[in-house]
This record gives C-alpha cells, sequence and structure tokens, in this order.
C-alpha cells in the first residue's frame, strides 16, 4: 500500500513540476516574487551558514590533525585533507542538509498555510496558475542564490580551520594555508557549486509539493513540512551517491 | 447564467451530489441552503471547477465547464469572483495591494488607473480607510467585505460566495448580505451564495435551493421558503426557535384575518 502511495506521490510531483516549469503570466509579478525568494530563502540563510561552516570548518581540522598524526605523512596534510572535505562534500552536501531544515520547512509551511487557508483556491478562481506563480520563483530563487551561500562555506569553513591552527598551533598556520593551496583543483569548486544547485531545486520543489498538496489544518501543515524535511534529506543523500559516482568516478 | 444539468459527484464511491439540475439566473442571487454535509460546499465547488464533476454538465452562457481545456478554464475564471468562508485575503499583501492583485495580473491599466479601481472598490465595501491595513490587522466582516472588493475588481460576470456569513456577528451578516445583493443587481452578475443561514435567505434569496443529503430537495423563491410544505425543507426552515415563533405568528395573524 505503501509503495502504491509513494509510486501516486511520485507522479503528483512529476505533474505539480510540469504546472510550475511555465512560463509565468506576468513577468513583473514573477520578478518581484524571486527578489522576495532570494532575500527570504537566501540572504536570510547566510547567518546559519556563516556559523555552522566556521565551527564545522574548526572541527575537521581539528579531528584530522589530531587523527593524522604520523611521520609519514606531512603536515599540510592536514590542510590538503581540509580542503577537499570542505569544497567537495561539506560546503555543498552537508550544508544543504541543512538548509533542507531551515528553508524546506519555510516554503512547506508557508505554502501549507496558504492551502489550508484557501488562499490557492482564490489564486486558481482568478485564473491564476497558482503553482507556476507561487513556487517557480522560490525555486528559481533559491537555486540562484545557491552558489553564493557554497561560497560563504567554503569560505567560511577554511577559515575556521585557520583560527584553529593559529589558536592550537598545530599544525602551525603557514603549513595550514600551505596546505590548502597545495595540489588544488578548480574543477572541485565548480563541482561543488553544480551540485549544490541540483540539491536547491530538490529542496525548493520537494518542500513546495508538500505544502501545495497539504490538507485539512495547523497540523497537517506541521506534518507536511517534517515530511519535507525527511524526504529532502534522503533525496539530497540518493543524489550525492549517483552525482559524485557520475562526475568523479 | 449558469446551468447545472445532471450534476453527480462521488468520492470513493459515496454520492455527493446526486443528479442535480438547477438554473442560476443573472442579476438576482442565488442561494443554496441545506444542512452541514448536505453538499453545498461541493456543488459550489464543481460550479466552479475547484473539484471536478463524476458526470453532468456546468454551462456558463452555453459553455460547459466540463469539457473545458485548463487554458479555457482559466480564461473563464477571470469572469468569475469568489468570496471564499475565510475570506482567503494574502496575508502579506495589505487590503488595497490584495484588491490590486487581479488587476496586476489580468488587467492592461497602468499601475494609477488600477489603483484607482482599486480604491473605487474599496470604496463601494465602504473599506477605503482600511487600504494599507494587513488582513492580520482587521477584522472578520471587514476580511468579507474587502474579499468582496477583490472579487468585483475585475468587473466579474458570475460572483460565487461561500458561507459570506459565517463567524460574523448578525449585524455585520446582514452588511455583508445587502452588499452581496447590491453588487448583483450593480453589476448585473449571475451571483450564487451557499449558506445555512437563514436570515440571509430571508434577506436577499431570490432563488432559493435546498440540498438534502445531495438530492436537490426544493427550489423556490424567498417568499415561498416559509409556505413550503416539503417536509425536509420544514425541518430545516423552524430548526430556529425565532423562525418558528415567525410561522407560528404568521398562522395567529391569519387566523385572525380570517376570523
Amino acid at each position: 500500500m505503501s509503495i502504491i502511495s509513494s509510486l501516486e506521490s511520485i507522479g503528483q510531483y512529476a505533474l505539480l513540476l510540469k504546472r510550475v516549469l511555465t512560463l509565468p503570466d506576468r513577468f513583473n509579478q514573477f520578478m518581484k516574487e524571486f527578489l522576495k525568494g532570494v532575500y527570504a530563502l537566501g540572504v536570510n540563510s547566510i547567518w546559519i551558514v556563516i556559523i555552522i561552516s566556521f565551527f564545522i570548518g574548526a572541527v575537521i581540522v581539528l579531528q584530522i590533525a589530531l587523527n593524522i598524526d604520523s611521520p609519514m605523512l606531512p603536515r599540510f596534510t592536514v590542510g590538503v585533507v581540509s580542503r577537499e572535505i570542505i569544497l567537495l562534500e561539506f560546503s555543498s552536501t552537508i550544508m544543504c542538509l541543512i538548509l533542507s531544515g531551515k528553508v524546506g520547512s519555510n516554503i512547506a509551511s508557508e505554502i501549507g498555510s496558504m492551502r489550508i487557508t484557501e488562499q490557492v483556491d482564490a489564486l486558481e478562481i482568478m485564473g491564476v496558475n497558482s503553482a507556476n506563480f507561487l513556487i517557480l520563483p522560490k525555486i528559481a530563487a533559491f537555486v540562484a542564490f545557491m552558489p553564493v551561500l557554497v561560497i560563504f562555506s567554503m569560505f567560511m569553513g577554511l577559515f575556521g580551520g585557520y583560527i584553529i591552527c593559529m589558536v592550537l598551533g598545530t599544525p602551525s598556520v603557514e603549513t595550514y594555508v600551505y596546505g590548502i593551496q597545495a595540489f588544488f583543483t578548480e574543477s572541485f569548486v565548480w563541482y561543488s557549486i553544480l551540485k549544490s544547485m541540483l540539491f536547491g531545486f530538490i529542496i525548493a520543489s520537494v518542500s513546495a509539493f508538500f505544502g501545495y498538496t497539504a490538507r485539512g489544518g495547523a497540523l497537517e501543515v506541521g506534518e507536511a513540512s517534517t515530511r519535507s524535511v525527511v524526504i529532502n534529506s534522503i533525496l539530497i543523500l540518493a543524489t550525492d551517491l549517483v552525482f559524485t559516482q557520475l562526475a568523479m568516478g | 447564467m449558469i446551468e447545472v444539468r445532471n450534476l453527480v459527484k462521488e468520492f470513493d464511491g459515496t454520492m455527493v451530489l446526486n443528479n442535480i439540475d438547477a438554473t442560476f439566473q443573472k442579476g438576482v442571487v442565488n442561494i443554496i441552503i441545506g444542512k452541514s454535509g448536505s453538499g453545498k460546499t461541493v456543488m459550489l465547488k464543481c460550479l466552479v471547477g475547484l473539484t471536478p464533476p463524476t458526470s453532468g454538465e456546468i454551462l456558463y452562457d452555453g459553455s460547459n465547464l466540463t469539457t473545458m481545456r485548463s487554458g479555457e478554464v482559466r480564461r473563464l475564471r477571470r469572469d468569475i469572483g469568489m468570496l471564499f468562508q475565510g475570506a482567503a485575503l494574502f496575508d502579506s499583501r495589505t487590503v488595497l495591494e490584495n484588491v490590486m492583485f487581479p488587476l496586476e495580473m489580468f488587467s492592461r491599466k497602468n499601475r494609477r488607473e488600477r489603483r484607482k479601481r482599486a480604491e473605487f472598490c474599496l470604496e463601494r465595501v465602504d473599506l477605503l480607510h482600511a487600504a494599507n491595513l494587513l488582513p492580520s490587522e482587521i477584522s472578520g466582516g471587514m476580511k468579507k467585505r474587502a474579499a468582496i472588493a477583490r472579487a468585483i475588481v475585475l468587473n466579474p460576470k458570475y460572483l460565487f460566495c461561500d458561507e459570506p456569513n459565517s463567524g460574523l456577528d448578525p449585524k455585520t451578516s446582514q452588511v455583508i448580505d445587502e452588499l452581496i445583493s447590491d453588487v448583483t443587481t450593480d453589476f448585473n452578475i449571475t451571483t450564487i451564495v451557499v449558506s445555512h443561514d437563514m436570515n440571509s435567505v430571508i434577506n436577499i434569496g431570490d432563488n432559493v435551493i435546498f440540498l438534502n443529503e445531495g438530492i436537490k430537495e426544493w427550489e423556490g423563491s424567498k417568499s415561498q421558503v416559509m409556505e413550503a410544505d416539503n417536509e425536509k425543507l420544514n425541518d430545516f426552515v423552524f430548526a430556529s426557535d425565532l423562525f418558528r415563533k415567525i410561522k407560528e405568528a404568521e398562522e395567529i395573524i391569519s387566523e385572525e384575518e380570517k376570523g
């Protein structure tokens, strides 16, 4: 039974995307909603990205410095390994898992509340494509702002490591800075940005789906919001596996 | 004019609307009444296309809604205004922005003209003073008035009202009823109101349809409602103590006149 309902949900999601991914009725209205989305979903997420990236970056460097303590390995390895972890996985995948909680629940609860208070029906009755009007600007805004968040995260993660090296002195700041520059592959940055944009699309569209299909009252909106975070997390991890194999394998 | 022919709606095998035939005339207030669960809100949702009927025809001035493509339905809906039970104003927009919204989406008017038209509609519902307030800052009755202003801003041909008086005090309910009636005659539109409020029926019900368990039990005018000999309708109408007493008073007066 749950397999059938899961398949039904996938079908409904595909049908919703078909309605979402069409040209907006009015471009100026789309731009208004897009800019609102950039501020609400992107700009308002910068602080959490900065704080989490700083501390996780510091912890990554600390853990690697403590655990890679072999005379066979040069100390700058700490910088190299930390950089690869931050660039390849932390700033895109782990940051998106965190953002799926903040942004995903925000989108699901906003659209879900509009659904149960008949605001979505009101749009439909006016002849507006409600799915396109409500969801497309959010997807576009979040996907477009994702590179900014990822770059902030990369920078703050590496900066957190820098501070921990400054405080503990092992490895030294100079060794760490040398490490994060050694054997640098620029394409990893682009890979990470591209991956995060894909995750951004998943977070915004899946959360919007759960909000848009919410029925009942406040309790159901809360459930839809929770479900969107859970499904987003699973999808992000599964997509990460596939994307990493395709892009780097 | 809206015509409904053999309208049937089933949910998981349960018949909610059973072969309904009805005609809703232009320029008059058509009221669908019935107990909770009688199918009146489902009928309204079928009429506006929010819920597809299982079978039957819904004709808007001859055009069948049930066979229209989605683009045609969206075009038709630009001629429809709807007042929802909870008003359904957009939370993040002011009252004026709510009323201007349909104009921004579908009108070719410039910003000044759009604002002028929205202010005219707000003035019509006596709400211009609250133009810059958010929906959370106004009362339930004001929300309903704002929703009526939004519903009429594009000069609709059809107006639908779902329980317009729910949650309102009797005085405010009367104001909303009169507003719906005035708008219907002023703009000469086809208005369909779903309600279980007998006061509304007596105030503005030019054409009254009584639904009972998904079946159209009775149809007539507001003056005929009190005199009808339909048992189920009488059960519904005279469930209210006030209407029972009015009926008794009318019978006493009538007997005295005969005597």
